[in-house]
This record gives C-alpha cells, sequence and structure tokens, in this order.
C-alpha cells in the first residue's frame, strides 16, 4: 500500500543570464529562483497495482520516485508505504523496493554482471535458497543466461537493461519503481522488457510503478495513470478514461483513382491532393465503415488506412487543456 | 557485516585486475625510492651531524613509504564515488539497505589494500638484498614490530576515514576537484610523506604532532625503524586511536547532515 498525501517540494535553482559580465556579477551576488517540483501531490496505490506515472520532462516524476524510494525528503506532507515513511526508515523501507533508474547503472562497471548479483545477494541478505530461485527465474525471464558472466562494460544498453532490472529484483521486492525503464532500447528489448513486467506484476503481486515517456509502455503495461504536470496530478484514472476524455475523432488516408473527392455528408475533407486525400470522421457520428462505403460510392478506392488518435495525441491534447 | 566484506571483497577483485598498473607502479617506486636515498644521501655526506637519524633508518623510512605508497597516500581516491555524487547515480547507493558511510571506507579500504598486496612484495624483498648503505633494515626490536603492526592498520584507517571526509564533501560543492586538491597537498606535507617529520624545526614538528596527519605514515614509519619506541611509541599508537575514532565520528556526522539535505542530481 502506497499513500501520499499533499507532497511538497521546491528546489533552489542557481539561475544567471549568458554572457562573460553576467558570470563575473555572478560570481558575487548569485541569484536563485525557486522551482516547485511537487505541488500538493496525493495518491494511494494498493498491492499488487501496476500504475503508469507520467508527464513530461520536468514535470516532477523523478522527484517523486526519488521520494518513494527514500533517497529523497519532501518539505511538507506525508507519505507512507507498507506503513513506512520512507526517507525516516530508509534501511527498512528499501529492502522491500527495487529501483530501476533507466538513465544510471547499479552495476559494477568492470566486473562481471554475475559479481554485481553476488553482491547485492550480500547486501539485501538474501537468503541462498531464495537467491537461487529467483536467479533461476530472472535469468530464464529475462534470456540473460549467456551474458551474465561478461563484464558490464561489453554489454550493449538492451542486455545491460535486462540485467539491471534483473538486479533490482533479486531480493524478491514487494514494490517496483522503474524509472524510464525502455529509454533508448530497441523494439525488440522493449518487448522483452514488457513482457516481463508484466509476468512479474502477475505472477509475484509485485506493485509496478513505471515512468516514462514511451506511451506504448504504457498501453501495453498499466490500467491504471497517473498524469502529473508542473508538480501537479492532473489526472488519476484508467487509461480508458484517458481516452474517452478525447472524442472519438479516426483519421483516414485513401488513395483514390480521380483528382478531386466529392464532399459527402458528416465527413470532413482536411486534405485532397488529386488522389490521396485525409478525412476526418466522428465515430458517434458514423462509424468507420459506413464512412468508407460512403466513399467508395463516390471514387474507387485504392488504399484505406484508419488512424485513431494514439495516446500521445491524448497527452498532449491534455497538457492544452490543463495549459502546461 | 557480511554486506561491507562484500564491497570489500569485489574492490578487492576488481584491484587485482589491474597487474600492469601495479608492475608500473612498482617500476616507479623504485625509481623515486633510489631517487630519494640519493638525495639524502648527499645531505647526509655534507653534515651527518644535523641528521635527526641514522642515515639506514631514514633509507629504511623511504622503503617503506615506496612498499606502503598505496595504504598511505592521500591521493588515491576512488573516481567512481566521486563521479556518483556528481551524476547523481549515488541514488542507487541511497536505495540500498546499507550504510553508505560504511560503504565507501570498505571500498576504499578494498582499494589500498589490493594495491598494496601487489606493490609490496617485490619492493619489500628486493630492498631487503641491496648493498649496504641502500638496504632496507629489519625493524628496531620485537616490541617495535608488534606496535608496527598495529600502528600501520590504525595509520591506514586514519588515512582511509580522511579520504571519506572529501568524498563526503562531494555532497556539498558541485566538483569536488578543489577540495580534493587541497586535501592531497594538505596531508602529503603534514603527514610527512614528502619529508620526515623529524627533519622539521623543532616547534613546526610539536604542531604536527599535533594534527592528526601525523597519525598516517609517521607514526608506524618511526616506529620500525625505532625512532620512537617504549612509552613514547605507545602514546603515539594510543594518540592514532583517538584521531582514529574523531575523524570517524566527524564523517558520520557531516554525512548525516549531508544526506538530510541531499539533492539528487540529474532527471
Amino acid at each position: 500500500m502506497i499513500e501520499l498525501k499533499n507532497i511538497n517540494k521546491t528546489f533552489r535553482v542557481a539561475k544567471r543570464n549568458a554572457g562573460f559580465k553576467e558570470a563575473v556579477r555572478a560570481l558575487f551576488r548569485k541569484e536563485y529562483s525557486y522551482v516547485e517540483a511537487l505541488k500538493d501531490v496525493s495518491f494511494t496505490i494498493g498491492d499488487g497495482e501496476m500504475v503508469g506515472y507520467i508527464g513530461p520532462n520536468g514535470a516532477g516524476k523523478s522527484s517523486t520516485i526519488k521520494i518513494m524510494s527514500g533517497i529523497m525528503s519532501p518539505d511538507s506532507g506525508e507519505c507512507v508505504i507498507n506503513g513506512r515513511v520512507p526517507w525516516k526508515q530508509r534501511k527498512e523501507h528499501v529492502r522491500d523496493i527495487g529501483v530501476v533508474f533507466g538513465q544510471r547503472s547499479q552495476l559494477w562497471w568492470d566486473v562481471p554482471v554475475i559479481d554485481s548479483f553476488e553482491l547485492l545477494k550480500d547486501v539485501y541478505r538474501v537468503p541462498d535458497a531464495q537467491y537461487k530461485k529467483n536467479y533461476g527465474e530472472l535469468v530464464e525471464l529475462l534470456d540473460i543466461g549467456e551474458i551474465v558472466r561478461t563484464p558490464v562494460r561489453q554489454l550493449s544498453l538492451g542486455q545491460r537493461m535486462r540485467c539491471e532490472i534483473a538486479a533490482s529484483l533479486l531480493h524478491s521486492p514487494k514494490v517496483l519503481f522503474l524509472d524510464e525503464p525502455t529509454i533508448g532500447l530497441d523494439a525488440v528489448s522493449k518487448i522483452a522488457v514488457r513482457e516481463f513486467i508484466k509476468t512479474i506484476n502477475r505472477e509475484n503481486k509485485t506493485t509496478v510503478i513505471l515512468t516514462t515517456h514511451d506511451m506504448q509502455d504504457i498501453e501495453a503495461l498499466t490500467e491504471r495513470i497517473i498524469l502529473i504536470g508542473k508538480g501537479r496530478i492532473l489526472l488519476d484514472g484508467s487509461l480508458d478514461e484517458l481516452k474517452s476524455r478525447n472524442s472519438g475523432k479516426k483519421t483516414l488516408t485513401i488513395a483514390y483513382v480521380g483528382d478531386k473527392l466529392p464532399a459527402i455528408d458528416r465527413l470532413t475533407v482536411t486534405k485532397d491532393i488529386g488522389g490521396h486525400a485525409e478525412i476526418v470522421l466522428d465515430s458517434s457520428e458514423i462509424s468507420v465503415s459506413d464512412a468508407i462505403a460512403a466513399i467508395s460510392g463516390a471514387v474507387e478506392i485504392k488504399d484505406v488506412s484508419v488512424e485513431g488518435t494514439t495516446v500521445d495525441e491524448m497527452v498532449v491534447a491534455l497538457y492544452k487543456e490543463f495549459r502546461i | 557485516m557480511k554486506q561491507y566484506l562484500s564491497f570489500f571483497r569485489i574492490r578487492f577483485v576488481a584491484g587485482l585486475q589491474y597487474r600492469a598498473a601495479a608492475l608500473a607502479g612498482i617500476v616507479t617506486q623504485f625509481a623515486w625510492g633510489f631517487l630519494s636515498v640519493l638525495m639524502y644521501k648527499a645531505f647526509y655526506e655534507s653534515n651527518p651531524d644535523a641528521f635527526p637519524m641514522e642515515f639506514s633508518q631514514l633509507v629504511t623510512y623511504l622503503w617503506l613509504q615506496q612498499a606502503f605508497l598505496a595504504l598511505f597516500m592521500p591521493w588515491l581516491f576512488e573516481q567512481d564515488i566521486f563521479d556518483s555524487v556528481v551524476s547523481g547515480n549515488v541514488a542507487y547507493e541511497l536505495c540500498r539497505p546499507c550504510d553508505t558511510y560504511n560503504m565507501w571506507f570498505a571500498r576504499n579500504a578494498a582499494t589500498r589494500l589490493s594495491n598494496t598486496v601487489l606493490r609490496c612484495m617485490p619492493i619489500l624483498i628486493v630492498t631487503a638484498f641491496l648493498p649496504a648503505p641502500f638496504r632496507m633494515t629489519l625493524p628496531a626490536g620485537w616490541l617495535n614490530a608488534a606496535l608496527f603492526l598495529v600502528s600501520m592498520i590504525l595509520g591506514f584507517l586514519v588515512q582511509v576515514s580522511i579520504s571519506l571526509i572529501i568524498y563526503i564533501s562531494a555532497f556539498y560543492t558541485v566538483s569536488a576537484q578543489g577540495i580534493k586538491m587541497l586535501s592531497i597537498t594538505l596531508t602529503e606535507f603534514l603527514s610527512g610523506a614528502v619529508i620526515p617529520i623529524p627533519f622539521f624545526p623543532e616547534a613546526v614538528q610539536k604542531v604536527f604532532n599535533a594534527l592528526p596527519f601525523a597519525s598516517i605514515q609517521n607514526t608506524p614509519f618511526l616506529i620500525y625503524v625505532g625512532y620512537t619506541g617504549g612509552a613514547e611509541a605507545a602514546i603515539a599508537v594510543a594518540l592514532q586511536a583517538v584521531w582514529l575514532v574523531v575523524i570517524i565520528v566527524a564523517g558520520r556526522l557531516l554525512i548525516g547532515h549531508a544526506m538530510k539535505k541531499v539533492v539528487v542530481q540529474g532527471g
């Protein structure tokens, strides 16, 4: 159980204008500005839930993760995870959590991955039997059997990320924080990582909190999303809820014989360049199949593709709606 | 305890990998040692009365210094630790159920020890068989040998605890480079790594001996060569223990304060 109530955090940031004169001036008088990284952030996450925590760069995602993992304390507000306050009972708290910071590495650079694993086993005091079991599972699920004996410096990013995730789960944490786990990965690695996250959430009932910019991650993984922008929670609900906030606009891209589309009722032609056209429709007024039927009644269609609003566009729309 | 031993082990093993560096280090230390010995020999020949100790004692002091360089040298930092604080990678270390101070202590101690293990033996063995004025001698007696061992361990730990304070200071400054340089220069000079403390004027020696830096290499080496002995040596060893406790307590207070206001840098 994760409970955050009215969390606030402000950072002091040194600022100066460009130029040599300004740099010299800053030597004597430093100017700071205050950035409210988190404003009144509250949410509750139940055991075994999988939650996508999304927002633009600088929205406060990482700050929230840092507070929840006990490495940073908020200025005010309460945060209780499994009955403990993370930054006050840090040592006890971190034993129950696993963290992957996608942009950082926890593996030792110049020794084989397996050495880092063994070290983590001792650090978390994982009993031999449990370690063996977890290790066997993780190696199989993440397909890293071939690479654990390789020094980290010789691994590709995708290989390393799989090892990083395995490293975070050796002590069977109850809660797993994934801070941009798929950043910079190719499609194959992304899918492997997603599948794995789903599996551990389902099989081990691990609570997973995932921050990402990759909307495909969210679509593939989470039911519930929390959207944060400029330090505030903007939306806390299901992915469907987010989708329903947007009208059911669809875009049809067609190739046809001829050089101009006749006007068709309930369809808006947004682009028509002799033979190729883009048509926007609202699926609450006309279904896609009716629209295609209507168009093919007017012209001969050579090719057609249908696109709904992507989650990316929805997020952008939400940012606009909340003016962030 | 076991977790810190593991940090020690992984660092120790990693340190042993660098054999070429160790070989190069040994060669450098022989060269440096010989240059120092020859320089002091010139001083000794011009005026033996101005020398605070026997020439053979000084030679032994210098060879000990070279053999155990990695154990006591203030410039042996782990760049990893500074980098992790500057880049924010330290976030991972703070997510571990262990004490950051102890963890860094174990790591730094391991790096020093692994370096020393690789380097000390060839230097000790070869210099023991050099011709007379350049030869490294045996300890000044059984008592001195025993005290030397205790004192060397304490001196090593004092140096590690001083290094720890420099690591922790990285939390407060954007770049630890300045504090690092300052601490290296000061520690080298005040610990007798550049010129052994007995060679300084009496008044200066008093000041140096009152500082914690004299408890690093100065104490064990002077006990080994027999410059200090008996009760005086025992007091010096006790002083090392006191400094060790004081510096560790100071480091722990500092890291406790740093942790409260830590801002992990970068996304």
